[in-house]
């Protein structure tokens, strides 16, 4: 007689897998991915491909040098690379490129154990790298229709003119691929927040700290109004906000947790856009709040249901 | 009020419109003494007895443990070892059917006038919670505390089972009578029954029978798994909390399931103990996925059988729901006074297992609101002292963190080795 398979409990599952989750981030980047190639052109998209195809490479390599089981199936390393071209002016040269996935996929993530384990966001920190080392290839910007060797124009964070409209669809603005276009980016992160994918906590107190500081300072200023919709749409907020502050392995793991860590980043993002030497904070404040992770995830423990709060922390 | 979390699971109810029907009865029957939380019943019959339908064949002196009736007519053939899948192994009566399915001339319709005598006619009737705990049905009867509200468990939020459904459906005249006397005897005020609004059909009977009884009253809760688990079940319904290491009765509720309820009026009318269940079989393994009324003891092949089971095809055979239920290493494992459904499952999908991606979705799907995977990644570095403060001794292995987490870690099985982990450290 056949023998019968022995199971712990439960005996069914969710459809729901690691691989599926990334390839579904990937699909709703798929639209900015999509708007950075019509408006930057055909670079654009080799400047992506290049990077998803290289940090798949460079995760592949690593599991194979470090003896672990391969990960590649997973599609993070996909992820990561996607992300990152996102985060990249259209004219960088690839080799720069490919320094960027090397620092995201081997020194951010795999060195501290692979998916899971890396503390830092590997595209924002392979990015902030990037800027520090190679500045000027990072921040030469070109408006959409320029050709790749214009003289690099001003980003709207750096002083540059653009309209509201500009800057909601993407047109006639300087910028990283994915930073452009608002409107691709917000129907992604609707697809995501519908599919529950990403929980609302940390993007929405992320903008809402953002739009409520620069309310602060435009009331104690002196300012135009118009001020809040331009800080929420420039720069890489939306695209650091729905796709960066939601990465599950580096941000908070509960509800509450997610909020303190939206609303640092909030913080962090309008002080350095404000006073610091950067024009653009998005990545070094998320970077920061990433490492404060483990800190929040520590008070921010859940309550479990029925016991009474007790002072000190340590039940018997 | 904010209910508490679990999962939407595929309900798979496909018996729900099948009425219960009589399995013939088998050969041979295996009653096993424990079927019951406490203390196993020793067999007080002989072997190449004769016994009748309703004869006590176990008893136990002991308080917390609870009678077992033949549930055949004929002779008993032996006096085995049993060992159950899960728990301690203890005897069982091996009983071969004459067919005839005599009634024990023994029995009369029990009659009480104190609470004293009603709980003594129910620890004879071998009542147990038939909902899958198995709890002696006079221990519960007979709490310390004043009860301010029954509450009639009829969740049934499991997958495909139905048992409870059915009975709604058939016996909501008994039910409402069972719980009449419950009340009475008991003298508590009144009674809730909650059922699941997947069940619209037992709901609409239910009311309907109630009437004008006003101490009684149907409450529909969401179909979200685990509505049934007790703790669940009393916030839900009162709003109490029954806090770790407290019973129901402290929060001065009383929690009985639906079929439980139904046994026991039908036992205080015939005078009938439990000799047999509804069950639900289903599973994509399964021709005829069917309610049936099933011999306590009858062997889980027959009932293959009856339904119709595709043999090459079944890799799995659980014995109770897909969330819950526990896997049978063979088909010839006894229907239990516990057993409220077989499902015969094939080969799971296979699903790559990956590292924790911290999505957090174990977290905000825990009913009691633990953090299964930080319980997980503490027992892996056998933390007691972490695994202690964040409470995995509440953790009632519902399995929704399992369910959810799309790396596929063993979450649930992870908590119930730290359970019995903690048991360990804490007598050594």
């Amino acid at each position: 007689m056949k023998l019968l398979r022995i199971e712990n409990t439960p005996h069914i599952r969710d459809v729901l897998t690691t691989q599926r989750i990334m390839l579904l981030v990937i699909a709703s980047l798929m639209p900015a991915a999509v708007s950075s190639v019509v408006h930057f052109g055909w670079r654009a998209a080799l400047l992506i491909g290049f990077c998803m195809v290289f940090s798949t490479a460079c995760e592949g390599l690593c599991r194979i040098l470090m003896k672990r089981e391969q990960t590649i199936r997973d599609g993070s390393a996909a992820l990561t690379g996607l992300l990152l071209a996102l985060n990249l002016p259209v004219t960088l040269p690839l080799w720069e490129a490919g320094v960027g996935c090397f620092i995201a996929i081997v020194a951010v993530k795999q060195l501290f154990g692979g998916l899971g384990q890396n503390f830092a966001n590997p595209a924002i920190t392979a990015r902030i790298m990037l800027m520090l080392s190679v500045t000027e290839d990072m921040t030469h910007w070109i408006r959409p229709g320029e050709s790749y060797d214009a003289i690099s124009s001003a980003t709207p964070l750096s002083g540059g003119e653009a309209s509201l409209a500009d800057l909601f669809w993407g047109t006639n603005i300087g910028g990283c691929l994915g930073e452009t276009s608002a409107a691709m980016l917000l129907l992604g992160a609707v697809f995501l927040l519908a599919l529950g994918i990403i929980s609302p906590a940390a993007p929405f107190s992320y903008i809402g700290t953002m739009a409520l500081c620069t309310l602060i300072s435009v009331l104690a200023n002196g300012g135009d109004m118009i001020e809040i919709p331009y800080q929420l749409l420039s720069g890489g907020l939306l695209l650091g906000a729905f796709f960066m502050a939601t990465d599950y392995v580096t941000t908070p793991i509960t509800t509450t947790g997610r909020i303190v860590f939206g609303i640092g980043c909030g913080v962090l993002t309008f002080l350095i856009r404000t006073f610091g030497s950067y024009p653009e904070g998005v990545s070094f404040a998320i970077l920061l709040m990433n490492i404060l992770t483990p800190y929040i995830d520590r008070f921010t423990v859940s309550h479990p249901f029925g016991v009474k709060p007790q002072k000190g922390g340590a039940a018997k | 009020m904010r209910r508490l979390h679990g999962v939407h699971l595929p309900h798979a109810k496909s018996t729900a419109a099948e009425p219960f029907q009589p399995l013939p009865v088998p050969e041979k029957v295996l009653i096993p003494m424990q079927m019951h939380i406490g203390t196993p019943a020793s067999p007080i019959v002989k072997l190449r007895q004769s016994v009748t339908v309703g004869e006590c064949i176990g008893t136990a002196e002991a308080q917390f443990s609870a009678d077992i009736h033949a549930s055949v007519s004929g002779t008993v053939t032996a006096i085995t070892e049993y060992r159950p899948v899960k728990g301690e192994p203890c005897k069982a009566v091996e009983i071969t059917t004459d067919g005839e399915q005599t009634p024990c001339p023994a029995i009369t319709v029990p009659h009480y006038s104190s609470r004293a005598e009603f709980l003594t006619a129910v620890r004879h009737s071998g009542a147990v919670g038939m909902g899958g705990a198995g709890l002696p049905a006079h221990i519960k009867l007979n709490p310390k505390q004043k009860i301010e509200h029954l509450l009639v468990n009829a969740a049934e939020c499991e997958p495909y089972i139905t048992a409870d459904d059915r009975i709604m459906q058939e016996k909501f005249a008994l039910i409402i009578a069972g719980i009449c006397r419950i009340l009475e005897v008991l003298e508590i005020p009144s009674c809730i029954i909650g059922v699941e609004e997947n069940k619209p059909e037992a709901i609409r009977t239910l009311r309907k029978a109630i009437g004008t009884r006003s101490q009684i009253t149907v409450r529909t809760l969401p179909s979200v798994y685990p509505q049934g688990a007790e703790k669940v079940l009393i916030y839900h319904l009162t709003g109490r909390i029954v806090a770790p290491g407290q019973l129901p009765a402290d929060a001065g509720v009383l929690v009985m399931n639906v079929t439980s309820v139904c046994f026991l009026e039908e036992y205080f009318t015939t005078g009938m103990p439990l000799v047999s269940r509804g069950i639900t079989v289903d599973g994509s393994c399964i021709q005829e996925p069917c309610s049936l009324t099933v011999p306590i003891g009858t062997p889980i092949r027959n009932v293959l059988d009856f339904a119709g089971c595709d043999m090459e095809r079944m890799a799995r055979l659980i014995s109770g729901g897909p969330m819950m239920g526990v896997c049978l290493p063979s088909a010839e494992y006894p229907v239990t006074k516990t057993t409220n459904a077989i499902l015969a499952l094939p080969e799971p999908e296979s699903r790559p297992t990956t590292a924790c991606i911290r999505c957090g979705r174990c977290i905000r799907t825990c009913p009691l609101r633990l953090m299964p995977t930080e319980l997980e990644k503490a027992y892996q570095r056998r933390d007691a002292a972490r695994l202690r403060r964040l409470r995995v001794d509440l953790c009632m292995l519902c399995g929704c963190c399992s369910y959810v987490c799309p790396a596929n870690r063993p979450l649930a099985e992870s908590n119930g080795l730290a359970k019995a982990f903690l048991r360990k450290e804490a007598t050594r």
